[in-house]
């Protein structure tokens, strides 16, 4: 087979990311390089990751090779086909983003005591592995990648390795990436088994029964949906990804979970290659049990980078629901509409990269203005930092699902897809659907609430502490860095048409169908089903608030009708000050009462020795003594059980061996 | 052709834009006789939105420059969401731009820039005001979107103008979806407009008060196209019930007399939902706070019975 | 089967039986005792208007008086006799709300759904129309139950009996056309007799432990055990 252009780049993109990772052992004599090389060369690697994805979707081909790498006989073959380019141009973009803001962000780490090339190495290879999991085209190459990724992000999350906390969630999260690993490795098991082989070919052509095929994706299921954060697997998100470094958090929340969307979409969508509805409405409520629960979690919190790990559950529980609404219609037959909802699922993960990336720089640049990542201590940074500010807000409206932002098309999107669940047979199903749809749009409703606490919170009205006050200006490198992700969010919003156009080439490729009526009216209306049904027209309505911006602040604003500034109204209270203003908690209140039964809350207020009174607020998850605790006491009993064989005798190991070996004998024989 | 209709759009925005403040002052005025005053004009509306345009506008000194852009944008994203539901004319250009999503989007925008505005100046009141109103958003908007979903499972499309069309050509039946819909769609309009039993438009009291916290601090024109933003969410409301439920008399064609029924009709039924509106009100007592979560829910309740009948009622097999 | 298909008094015969299922979940979920008396006065009324609307559009004048005897007897008789009962044991301001109101409704919400799919092998196409009237009369009598299993004031959990068989009812009207009239009439005398008697039983258990939670009826077996 001919070499693809495309695989030519993606092997390209691999090679600078392996560069970077090499030449950050340099940063142990020069802490510049890190800067000046390591970075640029990620933005590199990432760069041509997006070209070769775009070409390969434009081209709409396959194209596979075998490296000389891997096992005399079990060869590291890879493939790049459409799917595959999509989310290299997913890696991509957030890799060039990351790559241009990584310099300014990395300065404040040169004085410090970390290890400055662990940072630069591990970050490259972890980009390799992320990579390399993309391309694979055997469960032998793909599993390696997988570990390298998981490994290599381990030792980033560990990075500020002083603190005992931060120790304990990057522990939790090796061992969570480990026990989902293992469960791909047995699904990958049962799949080669019945096809013979490991190459992914090989078991595309395998036969599976309803049963061992609902083994497989149990197995798959459950080891993707642990590195996505699906409920209830989901507890090693909020504890790892806050303590990364905020370009790192953006890489893992942005990139690595949607590389596990990946794996589930490539073994469930092209391995197993059946479509089963009972596993659509398995996918489906978890995935709106994910969201509901990711977005309440969110609300409650005050930590900024924590809120935005839970929110990165919410937002992989929407990429399922539109994966389950998929495998749902492909299982009753609606060919056309599992091609809607699987395209709607694709959007929304390139979204959510995005966007979430948008905001962890974002969060990035506050703690290297202001030092500051509790949200009870900023405010007023919006003066202080517009750039940021300007940016961060794009990010809070993309997230918050609002027009006209990319977030809006691919919940539109999925909303269409399961709108037309009066196509489905079953009364049963055709009820259950829109059940599922009207959870999503209360978990939209309340990520809309929960961006207005932070943004509200953070970068509007006065600053709470001192630090917060006198934040500095980022430096450019970091500005460009959100600058980029904040247009393609634009981008993506205002015309949907044209990146449907080139997304469509995906489901046609993976299952024979796409979207035919999608751009059947011109570049300026979407229409996914056909043109009676729905459409959006999406940049008439950004033209529209534009023009309507424009109009209000520079065109009415000027002259003799300037708006004077004079002191705050406050119903003729005192002049108000920052600590009267309402705090994160505060604005949460009343969604902790109203949902207060799924969190186990503990609030009081106690009078203290000097008279004072002191509130307090505790909030934990329950799923941690519902599913985790039981759990690690059945393990802990488990094994205190079989360190009985260690009796500290002699003899008795002895006997051990010689039992073995009888055993071993008796079987050869 | 094509100028006819847009000659059209252009007419039935602003009439939109127009009518709203009437309507206002219609609700006010069938109250104050419901409680036995006599009520100012119902053209009062007019002259209080005159009289803010004149004049000056002023901001805090911690204000940022979302607090000056928040008006423009509500007011645009409210206007168009108003714009692409038929008011005397079905089939028009600008039912294209926006389905019933679209518009719960569009107002989705405009209640995130009037919170975020009413956080910006760093009072208490905006921030409560921006707390409660996500509260009562995020609660209404599944019984808001269950609805449309009955409505769209019926008439298979999310196109406002479509489905006021479904509705003209399938003749007088009685749907049970239909009237559950209506009735969860009268709940979630009560609270999304600000209404008594949730929140009540007239008050200045903190304890009282959603909507007015997160404006209390602007003035001017400001002030003025918040209002007038606020009327043209409950004209878009009224709209929406009278004309998907009994869309009878909007004009099919796009000449004269059609259209003259069509908008004669359209106010009348407004008129109609109004004395409702102002009868419930006198009626009812605002609800706590923490009650309104209850009574969203019997919204959602509503829906949700609609989408069953739907189901096992309607389609059968 | 569509919608246009049907005529006008069977269209509303399925708007009457969507409120009737709207006034059991009222039922279910209302704290105040007297305003539940009234939705089950409604839900009769309704299972009334029903059984007019059948005797009309299929000519059983039989039909005809057994609306009157369930509008005499469930809408009137039956709400004043509790009515009354209710301020004789001095309960009309009492007020007992449900403790996971939500978890309720989501349940009861599942139990439409589910007995939607029960009913679903009813394929023969004459019957299409009333099989989905026999599963919103299935549903009633299901969330009847449920009311009986989550409410704790014993007047409701009558209500909840009452209302279970005001499903069956609607059941039997709109399937078979009506029962025999003497079957009617016999069962309308076992529920009159039933009131009489849940009246008598009241005073005797609040006069013996003094509250009418049914949860503290298990008080009865704290006392034999001190005894023993």
């Amino acid at each position: 087979m001919t070499t693809h252009p495309a695989l030519v780049l993606a092997g390209l993109s691999i090679g600078f990311a392996l560069a970077s990772s090499a030449i950050s052992i340099a940063a142990l004599w020069m802490p510049r390089v890190l800067r000046m090389v390591a970075m640029p060369l990620i933005a590199l690697s990432g760069l041509s990751a997006t070209a070769a994805g775009l070409l390969i979707m434009i081209h709409g081909g396959v194209s596979t090779f075998e490296l000389p790498l891997g096992l005399p006989w079990l060869p590291w073959h890879i493939r790049i086909d459409a799917l595959s380019g999509f989310f290299f141009c997913v890696i991509g973009v957030v890799s060039f983003a990351v790559g241009v803001y990584g310099p300014g962000y990395i300065r404040s780490f040169e004085n410090g005591r970390d290890s400055l090339p662990a940072l630069g190495g591990f970050t490259g290879l972890f980009l390799v592995g992320m990579l390399l999991v993309v391309l694979a085209d055997d469960a032998f190459l793909f599993m390696v990648a997988w570990e390298v990724m998981s490994l290599s992000s381990y030792f980033l999350v560990a990075f500020h390795h002083d603190n005992a906390a931060n120790r304990r969630a990057a522990f939790l999260y090796l061992l969570m990436a480990h026990i989902g690993g293992l469960a791909i490795l047995l699904g990958f098991g049962v799949l080669a088994s019945f096809g013979n082989g490991f190459a992914f070919d090989a078991m595309r052509g395998a036969h599976l029964s309803f049963v061992w095929a609902s083994v497989t994706f149990a197995l798959v299921f459950i080891g993707f949906g642990m590195k996505a954060g699906l409920v209830p697997l989901h507890a090693w998100l909020p504890e790892a990804h806050p303590v990364a470094p905020s370009h790192i958090s953006a890489l893992m929340s942005g990139v690595m979970l949607k590389v596990a969307v990946y794996g589930f979409i490539r073994v469930v969508f092209d391995l197993i290659g059946q479509f089963h509805w009972q596993w659509g409405v398995v996918i489906l409520t978890i995935g709106s049990i994910s969201a509901i629960m990711g977005v309440l979690f969110a609300m409650m919190q005050s930590d900024l980078k924590r809120l935005l790990a839970y929110s990165s559950v919410e937002n992989l529980g929407i990429i399922f629901v539109g994966l389950g609404l998929s495998i749902l219609f492909l299982g009753t037959g609606q060919m056309a509409l599992g091609a809607l909802a699987f395209v709607a699922a694709l959007y929304h993960t390139i979204n959510h990269a995005l966007f979430k990336s948008l905001l962890f720089l974002g969060a990035g640049a506050i703690l290297h203005s202001a030092n500051e990542h509790n949200m009870e201590k900023m405010g007023g940074l919006l003066r202080r930092m517009p750039w940021t500010g300007g940016f961060f807000l794009i990010g809070c409206i993309s997230i918050s699902a609002l027009p006209p932002f990319n977030g809006f098309v691919s919940e539109w999107l999925t909303f269409q897809a399961a709108l037309q669940s009066w196509q489905l047979e079953s009364g049963v199903l055709r009820s259950l659907v829109p059940i599922s749809a009207a959870i999503l749009a209360l978990t939209g409703a309340l990520v809309a609430a929960t961006f207005v606490k932070v943004y509200g919170v953070s970068f509007l009205g006065q600053a709470r502490s001192r630090p917060v006050r006198r934040a500095r200006l980022v430096p450019l490198s970091m500005r460009y860095g959100q600058g980029i992700l904040a247009l393609l969010c634009v981008f993506l919003g205002v015309l949907p048409t044209s990146v449907l156009e080139l997304i469509n080439v995906v489901p046609l490729q993976l299952m024979g169908h796409g979207l035919v009526h999608a751009t059947s009216q011109g570049w300026l209306w979407l229409t996914p089903i056909s043109p009676q049904t729905a459409s959006y027209g999406a940049f008439l309505v950004a033209v529209a608030l534009v023009a309507a911006l424009i109009l209000g602040l520079w065109f009415f604003g000027r002259g003799i009708r300037r708006t004077r500034r004079c002191d705050a109204w406050d119903c003729g209270f005192a002049p108000p000050v920052p600590s009267m203003q309402y705090t994160a908690t505060a604005f949460a209140q009343p969604f902790r009462r109203v949902f207060g039964l799924l969190f186990h809350i503990n609030e009081g207020v106690e009078r203290q020795n000097d008279g004072r009174q002191r509130y307090s607020l505790s909030m934990k998850d329950r799923t941690w003594n519902i599913f985790y605790a039981p759990v690690a006491r059945a393990v802990e009993a488990a094994s205190r059980r079989v360190t009985r064989l260690q009796s500290g005798n002699v003899r008795i190991y002895l006997g051990w061996s010689l039992a073995t070996l009888l055993l071993l004998l008796w079987v050869i024989a | 052709m094509i100028i006819e209709s847009w000659v059209l759009v252009l007419l039935q925005v602003l009439l939109y834009a127009a009518l709203a403040p009437l309507l206002t002052g219609w609700i006010r005025k069938v109250k104050a006789r419901l409680q036995n005053r006599r009520g100012a004009s119902i053209f009062q509306p007019y002259r209080e939105l005159y009289k803010l345009f004149t004049k000056e506008a002023r901001m805090a000194h911690t204000a940022s420059i979302l607090y000056r852009a928040a008006p423009y944008i509500v007011f645009v994203a409210t206007w168009l969401a108003a714009s692409a539901i038929p008011l005397v004319a079905t089939g028009l250009p600008t039912a294209a731009i926006a389905d019933v999503i679209v518009i719960a989007g569009l107002l989705g925008l405009a209640r995130f820039f009037l919170a975020l505005a009413g956080m910006d100046v760093g009072t208490a009141f905006g921030g409560m005001g921006a707390s409660r109103e996500m509260l009562v958003s995020a609660l209404a908007e599944p019984a808001m979107l269950m609805a449309m979903f009955t409505l769209a499972m019926t008439a298979h499309t999310t196109n406002l103008s479509s489905m006021v069309d479904y509705q003209m050509a399938s003749g007088n039946i009685l749907r049970p979806s239909y009237m559950f819909a209506l009735a969860g769609l009268m709940l979630v309009a009560i609270a999304e407009t600000g209404r008594i039993p949730v929140d009540n438009p007239a008050t200045h009291l903190e304890l009282t008060m959603i909507h007015e916290a997160m404006i209390l601090e602007y003035s001017g024109r400001h002030l003025a196209l918040m209002e007038w933003a606020a009327q043209l969410k409950l004209m878009l409301y009224g709209t929406l019930l009278a004309n998907i439920f009994f869309p009878w008399g909007i004009a099919l064609k796009a000449d004269m007399p059609s259209l003259g029924i069509g908008l004669l009709l359209v106010m009348i039924k407004l008129a109609v939902l109004g004395i409702v509106l102002a009868a419930g009100e006198s009626v009812l007592a605002k609800m706590r706070v923490f009650r309104v979560p209850a009574f969203l829910n019997l919204a959602f309740l509503l829906a949700l019975l609609g989408l069953l009948s739907h189901v096992i009622l309607e389609v059968g097999s | 089967m569509s919608l246009d298909h049907l005529s006008l008094l069977e269209q509303l015969m399925l708007v009457l039986a969507a409120i009737a299922l709207f006034t059991s979940f009222i039922l279910l979920e209302q704290a105040r005792l007297v305003a539940s008396i009234h939705a089950f006065a409604w839900q009769g009324a309704l299972a009334a208007a029903v059984t007019t609307v059948v005797a009309a559009s299929g000519g059983h004048t039989h039909l005809y008086f057994s609306a009157v005897l369930t509008l005499c007897l469930k809408a009137l008789l039956i709400p004043w006799m509790l009515h009354r009962l209710v301020r004789k044991l001095e309960l009309d301001r009492q007020i007992e709300p449900l403790r996971h109101p939500a978890l309720v409704i989501m349940f009861a919400v599942a139990l439409v759904i589910f007995s939607y799919w029960l009913v679903l092998p009813m394929v023969q196409q004459e019957l299409v129309f009333t099989r989905n009237i026999v599963a919103v009369s299935l549903a009633i009598v299901l969330i009847g139950l449920l009311m009986m299993v989550v409410r704790q004031q014993a007047v409701v959990q009558v209500l909840g009996f009452m209302s279970m068989e005001n499903g069956l009812f609607l059941a039997a009207v709109s399937a078979t056309g009506g029962m025999p009239l003497v079957v009617e009439l016999g069962v309308a005398f076992d529920v009159l007799v039933a009131m009489v008697l849940f009246g008598v039983f009241f005073f005797q258990i609040r006069e013996s432990i003094d509250s009418l939670n049914v949860d503290r009826l298990n008080r009865l077996t704290e006392r034999t055990e001190e005894e023993r």
